[in-house]
């Protein structure tokens, strides 16, 4: 864990104790369970901004407290947890971050106090296709007065269902590929135009598919020059995504060492087996080496860094490397009872999948950190 | 040691005057002689006349308490010193295996005596040491040891083998553990110290699939340890020796230093090539390759995060009993990817044929190989950490 200011710590104290005991896993079944179509509990959501989680990285002069990455990246770590399901990483981190990077004063003093007190979801409609690829932008963008018509399908949208803004990225030019061209618009969800198509994902999030056909769009930032608004944001949101994998992987590493150390097999507790104590130490290295590239990348975007986009996708890369042997082996540690639907072991592997393919697989971002590297 | 009255400035210009005034010129960006195998040659007067400089201020071993020799410095200090001496394209003339883990072991187990007798020599760069643990009926099982101390009234004799003693060749003393009770395992060992200079005790080197000889075998035979060279209780070396091999892991977590220092991606790109994408033109090495980097980044930040913790929370954090697999497993697979990269090229062996880059890389693969095998092999580093940091139990036997 890296070294924490006073505040940090007692952030990530109270969310750990909030979580514990307002959100443990038993939460999010009763949520799937419920079948609630936004795929989060809604008073458990006024709690957090409450408890001010979403302005953590917002100004505070616009209704934030500004506190930074890190700091939400241990809030999202403790969610990640007990699987919490919560709008506050699209909200809180990804759309607010684009408002943050690319929004005039007018834009963030209009969105970014709705999006800390919790009383809007925003989010972001980047994707066109099966796997993340924020250049391959196909949606368009025509200039009508003192606005733009958008018009594409945007996939895979997370909080989708419960959105009232959206950040979509459209181009005015040049074709799906290319980066320049590519703008981004706030697009308001109850605009003429704008459907949405409920997802049924396995790990039961709210997530949708988008269309836009000729729907209001607010140019945020400059025509045709979006790219680099969208990379920082992309980036921030990779981070707090593989600080919510953090946590989920090291639950999951803590349940299995528990069930390890108490399942009787053979006369012993089967965590006296050598091959499964070497593959719960291999585990436990990698989750120590995933911690660290998680933490450096936050630590980096605080900072102002010029590295961030190499430490992010080495963190996302690492991070979803590891979440997969974790989610993996709990299952297979636990044997036939983690096979079972009433054990949570299965909510583990189907939210590690969702968040390994959220904003770019380990593929993407080797790929990604390579080409940083000149190779 | 002088007071800086918490003037980090001040004592930095100290240094770097002193670096200025002392370090001959000619010694300039010139690796360790010490850490290289040709040690057995002797030291050049600047060498001799480097190491008796820094030797005599302590601040080889900075951070040791200046009555033994060390250098008494805070570790802020300490890191300055390193610093400075980085900047001058001056190495550390004092090291060895005195510095790295015999002597943290004896400031916390030594009594005043011995701490006076053989702490100064090794911060003075004097005398070097070598380890005598292994067996060759105990590796991985070390407290197995057999070699045998008889007591002499003033003196133990000792009787037995002791196998991969690093530079037995070039030491003067040796930190032996010993059998002084056959009825216990791990409690019948004893850590005694003797010199190697005696007619009991004889060396051969042992030739490595490297073509080098960096281990012994060491014969002891009726040796001589002196009743005040016993460190800690009798039968009471176990614990002294697990504490050793801590400062012996961290030292070795780095992969042992094999291997160059060039990257595994710039040798791609030398080798391999890119396309006309500018990726490199095997796509499935490149997936590799750029898999191993982040192995290594996350392992450099993962040092560094422990460097920070533990100074934060004042103990070792539990990051730390990772970092030997971690590491040699990264630096091994690096290794062999050097190696394919290189394609035939990485195949030589000697000769004017390859450069030396090329056969560096092939020596350096393959004495790599050692290192998740030495100090503790990567199989016990993972039944530490699955019994001291993770709790499991051990096996008792099925009925």
């Amino acid at each position: 864990m890296a070294v924490l200011t006073e505040e940090q710590s007692m952030l990530r104290d109270a969310a750990k104790s909030w979580v514990q005991e307002k959100s443990p896993v038993t939460a999010f079944r009763k949520m799937r369970d419920s079948g609630v179509e936004v795929g989060f509990d809604a008073a458990a959501w006024n709690e957090q901004a409450e408890m001010g989680w979403a302005g953590v990285i917002i100004p505070e002069d616009f209704g934030g407290s500004n506190f930074g990455y890190l700091s939400m990246g241990l809030i999202l770590e403790e969610m990640g947890r007990t699987l919490t399901a919560s709008p506050l990483l699209a909200s809180g981190l990804a759309a607010a971050s684009a408002l943050i990077l690319g929004g005039s004063d007018a834009q963030k003093g209009e969105w970014l106090p709705k999006i800390a007190d919790g009383s809007l979801v925003a989010t972001l409609a980047v994707d066109e296709g099966a796997h993340h690829a924020p250049a391959k932008v196909a949606a368009t963008a025509a200039k009508s007065g003192s606005s733009y018509k958008i018009t594409g399908k945007k996939t895979f949208v997370i909080e989708g269902p419960a959105a009232g803004l959206f950040v979509v990225s459209a181009r005015t030019s040049g074709k799906p590929g290319d980066t320049d061209g590519i703008s981004l618009f706030l697009v308001k969800a109850d605009a003429a135009g704008v459907t949405k198509q409920n997802l049924k994902l396995a790990d039961c999030r709210g997530v949708s598919n988008v269309s836009f056909d000729g729907a209001e769009g607010e140019l945020l930032g400059e025509e045709g020059k979006g790219w680099p608004v969208l990379e920082g944001t992309l980036d921030r949101a990779r981070a707090g995504v593989a600080a919510e994998m953090l946590g989920a992987a090291l639950q999951a590493f803590d349940v299995t060492l528990e069930y390890l150390k108490t399942r009787v097999q053979f006369g012993q507790v089967i965590g006296s087996f050598q091959a499964l104590q070497h593959r719960a130490a291999k585990m436990f290295t990698d989750l120590e080496l995933s911690r660290s590239a998680v933490e450096a990348a936050l630590q980096a975007i605080d900072a102002g860094s010029p590295d961030v986009p190499e430490l992010v996708s080495l963190a996302k890369a690492k991070m979803g490397d590891t979440l997969h042997l974790v989610s993996n082996e709990m299952v297979q540690m636990h044997g036939g009872i983690g096979m079972t639907d009433a054990h949570d072991a299965g909510f583990y592997l189907k939210r590690a999948r969702s968040l390994e393919a959220a904003f770019g697989s380990q593929a993407f971002h080797r790929d990604r950190y390579a080409r940083i590297q000149g190779y | 040691m002088a007071d800086f009255g918490g003037d980090l400035d001040a004592f930095r210009g100290e240094v770097r005057d002193w670096v200025e005034a002392n370090f001959p010129a000619a010694l300039k960006g010139k690796p360790n002689p010490m850490m290289r195998e040709e040690r057995g040659n002797p030291p050049t007067p600047d060498q001799e006349a480097w190491r008796k400089a820094v030797g005599a201020k302590g601040w080889g071993t900075p951070t040791w308490p200046a009555q033994y020799g060390g250098g008494g410095l805070t570790p802020a200090q300490g890191r300055i010193v390193q610093q400075e001496f980085t900047r001058a394209g001056a190495y550390n003339p004092i090291g060895g295996m005195g510095v790295m883990m015999f002597g943290p072991t004896l400031l916390e187990y030594g009594t005043e005596d011995q701490k006076m007798e053989h702490i100064p020599p090794i911060c003075r760069g004097d005398l070097q040491w070598c380890q005598g643990f292994s067996e060759p009926g105990a590796g991985s099982d070390l407290a197995s040891l057999q070699t045998r101390a008889e007591d002499k009234g003033d003196h133990y004799l000792i009787n037995g083998q002791k196998i991969w003693t690093s530079g037995a060749q070039w030491a003067d003393w040796c930190f032996c553990l010993v059998r002084t009770d056959t009825s216990k395992k791990h409690e019948g060992i004893s850590f005694v110290l003797f010199t190697m200079r005696q007619p009991g005790v004889e060396v051969r080197p042992i030739k490595l699939i490297a073509g080098n000889s960096p281990f012994c075998e060491t014969f002891l035979t009726d040796a001589r340890a002196e009743k005040k060279d016993l460190v800690g209780p009798l039968n009471g070396g176990w614990t002294i020796a697990k504490r050793l091999l801590q400062h012996e892991r961290s030292g070795l977590a780095g992969g042992g230093g094999f291997g160059p220092a060039k990257s595994l991606s710039q040798f791609a790109k030398e080798y391999v090539g890119l396309d006309e994408a500018g990726r490199l033109a095997d796509s499935d090495l490149r997936t590799r390759i750029v898999q191993n980097e982040i192995e290594g980044r996350a392992f450099q930040q993962t040092a560094v995060r422990a460097m920070l913790e533990s100074k934060s929370n004042a103990g070792p954090s539990a990051a730390t009993s990772i970092m030997k697999n971690a590491g040699t497993r990264m630096m091994q697979d690096r290794a062999e990817l050097i190696l394919e990269v290189m394609g035939h090229q990485g195949l030589g062996w000697e000769g004017s044929d390859f450069t030396a880059e090329e056969l560096g890389a092939v020596r350096g693969w393959l004495g790599g190989k050692a290192t998740t095998i030495y100090g503790g092999s990567q199989e016990v580093q993972s039944n530490i950490i699955s019994k001291r940091i993770l709790g499991l139990p051990d096996l008792t036997q099925s009925k």
